[in-house]
């Protein structure tokens, strides 16, 4: 039982990653802008497009290249064009603005880039591994494409992490979020930090878009996968990059635990059809935490002096 | 009272002047054709009955507005429009009429923000925190806290500034905008819904800036008596037009600032 059980935690945890990268994306635009940017999932589906299109006429690393440059264009298109006419609006207004971002990239993207399904070859070794032989029958089956996953996923949350929080921009990224006027009268140039953090909140969502995209094809339903994020940032706090980490983590390994473990309870003690866990699971965890802690596990306190 | 104050100040060197400027939100006319002049090291009081276009004559000045029409020089250099932080890279700092704090940092940090413009060493120098960017984060918290003991708010250091009182926030905020080490401060009612005590202790500070620092000031504040005590000229307006610019006998004993506050709008 334990072999089977580990088996799925580990499969869980490497699909948390790819959550975790999700909303990853999330989190740096919310901690810069105070924004909760609803194109976050449109930005990983275009950006996946991009991708797979691109390394149909040229190598890979080429593809890569000109993927982040379209990321960086996007990121100064969406400040110039959308954020800069809504300084010192409130938060609603510019999520309204994300809301209609997301609606116009993933329009945008499937006239430029077609809307079948395409496929993202990386060249990874596609055969399971199989570890602690020796300890479990038949040994662990480990996807090779979500261990390399899991692998660029942390060394980009280290980046990150070091980027937005060991430097004076961490300082001004709260500054910009907590009060935009404020922000711009002591110096901090706004719109310069806008387009640094949509540019890489692009760059997370290409390589999360790869990643997806190299798992289960390049189709509309990864703008979708955005929607899986969500719990994640309720668990972890909105504005916490480790919050996003850990948050994913929990509900990826959650979900396909809830799934081999609690299903079966369920489906024996109330007689049910069973199934369908994974699809709500997050859902109820979020919702808990909502009611119990709604800043989330690492979120910043919610201070109101009235 | 004030030692650098007096007729001399008044004929001092011009730091800002703006000429002619109009500004318009839609049909509504905000600031129309005001002219007036700030001069080195003092302090220049802008009053007005609600809704007279000194908030707005303060957002032209730190560039969050753009005037339709006029110009602007400061330090010698004219313009129609510059952006906030341009504005802040030439010394302008301010204050909001209803605090705009970072809510969820400490004092500290608040007051930090304010040297962001101040901090020259570069992002790979602060990553490694060693040398010379070691000893600039030492300098700048030193000069941080500096403002801290000047503004005697040691005990609030490390709360988070939406946790303070109203009247401490406001301190913080006089804090931050010192942090910049301005060639021009603006106040926008720095002293609005404090308590007695409290408007005392800001009038002092206000004055010790201007006077140890030699920082020059605007500010907007519907105190009268504050006012006649704190400036060397008074500006005036009314609906968005100068009536009156002087120093403050000359303006209290206006025709057209008596009218403005006791017959039209009470």
């Amino acid at each position: 039982m334990l072999g089977p059980v580990l088996e799925t935690l580990i499969g869980g945890l490497m699909t948390g990653v790819l959550y975790a990268l999700v909303a990853l994306g999330f989190v740096l635009i919310f901690k810069a802008s105070g924004v909760f940017n609803f194109a976050q999932g449109a930005m990983v589906l275009f950006a996946a497009l991009s991708f797979a299109r691109l390394s149909e006429f040229m190598p890979l690393v080429l593809a890569f290249a000109l993927s982040v440059l379209i990321m960086i264009a996007l990121a100064y298109a969406i400040e110039f064009l959308v954020l800069r006419r809504l300084v010192n609006q409130e938060g609603i207004i510019l999520f309204m603005a994300t809301l209609g971002i997301a609606y116009f990239l993933e329009g945008f993207g499937q006239s430029i880039w077609g809307s079948d399904i395409y496929k993202i070859g990386l060249g990874l070794p596609t055969n399971p591994i199989f570890i602690l032989e020796s300890v479990f029958p038949g040994g662990l089956l480990i996807d090779p494409v979500e261990l390399i996953a899991a692998s660029i996923c942390a060394v980009m949350v280290l980046v990150l992490a070091v980027f937005f929080q060991v430097t004076r921009i961490g300082r001004a990224l709260r500054a910009v979020a907590d009060d935009h006027q404020a922000a711009q009268s002591v110096g901090i140039p706004l719109n310069r930090i806008w387009i640094i953090v949509w540019a890489a909140s692009g760059l997370v969502a290409l390589v999360a878009g790869m990643m997806w995209g190299a798992k289960l094809g390049v189709q509309f339903s990864l703008s979708l996968i955005a929607l899986k994020a969500l719990p994640v940032l309720i668990l972890g706090g909105l504005t916490s990059i480790p919050g996003a980490i850990v948050g994913g983590l929990i509900i990826g390994a959650g979900e396909k635990l809830a799934e081999v473990l609690l299903a079966p309870i369920l489906i024996r003690t109330f007689d049910l059809a069973g199934g369908g866990i994974e699809n709500w699971f997050a859902y109820v965890l979020a919702l808990i935490f909502l009611l119990v802690r709604p800043q989330g596990l690492f979120g910043e306190r919610i201070i109101e002096r009235v | 009272m004030r030692a650098p104050s007096g007729p001399d100040v008044v004929a001092g060197e011009v730091l800002l002047a703006v000429e002619n400027v109009s500004l318009a939100f839609g049909g509504v006319k905000a600031v129309s054709g005001v002219s007036f002049d700030i001069r080195k090291g003092e302090i220049r009081a802008i009053i007005g009955p609600n809704g007279a276009g000194k908030t707005s004559l303060l957002n032209i000045i730190n560039g969050f507005y753009h005037p339709q029409r006029g110009r602007i020089t400061f330090k010698g250099k004219a313009r129609s429009a510059m952006r906030p932080y341009e504005a802040a890279l030439g010394g302008i700092a301010r204050t909001f009429q209803n605090v705009a704090l970072f809510k969820g940092m400490t004092a500290i940090d608040n007051i930090m923000a304010g040297r962001t413009l101040k901090m020259r060493r570069g992002f790979f120098w602060q990553l490694i925190r060693i040398g010379p960017a070691l000893a600039e984060e030492v300098e700048q918290r030193r000069r941080v806290e500096e403002i801290i003991d000047f503004l005697k708010i040691q005990h609030v250091r490390k709360i988070q500034v939406g946790k303070l009182p109203y009247g401490l926030q406001k301190r913080v905020e006089l804090g931050r905008a010192l942090a910049m080490e301005p060639d021009l401060l603006l106040l926008d009612e720095p002293m609005a819904g404090m308590n007695l005590e409290e408007k005392e202790d800001m009038c002092r500070f206000i004055l010790d800036v201007n006077a140890h620092y030699g920082t020059t000031i605007a500010l907007i504040e519907h105190d009268m008596g504050v006012v006649m005590d704190l400036s060397d000229r008074v500006l005036v307006l009314d609906h968005g037009i100068k009536i009156a610019d002087g120093k403050p006998a000359e303006v209290q004993a206006d025709r057209a600032v008596i009218d403005a506050y006791l017959g039209l709008t009470h």
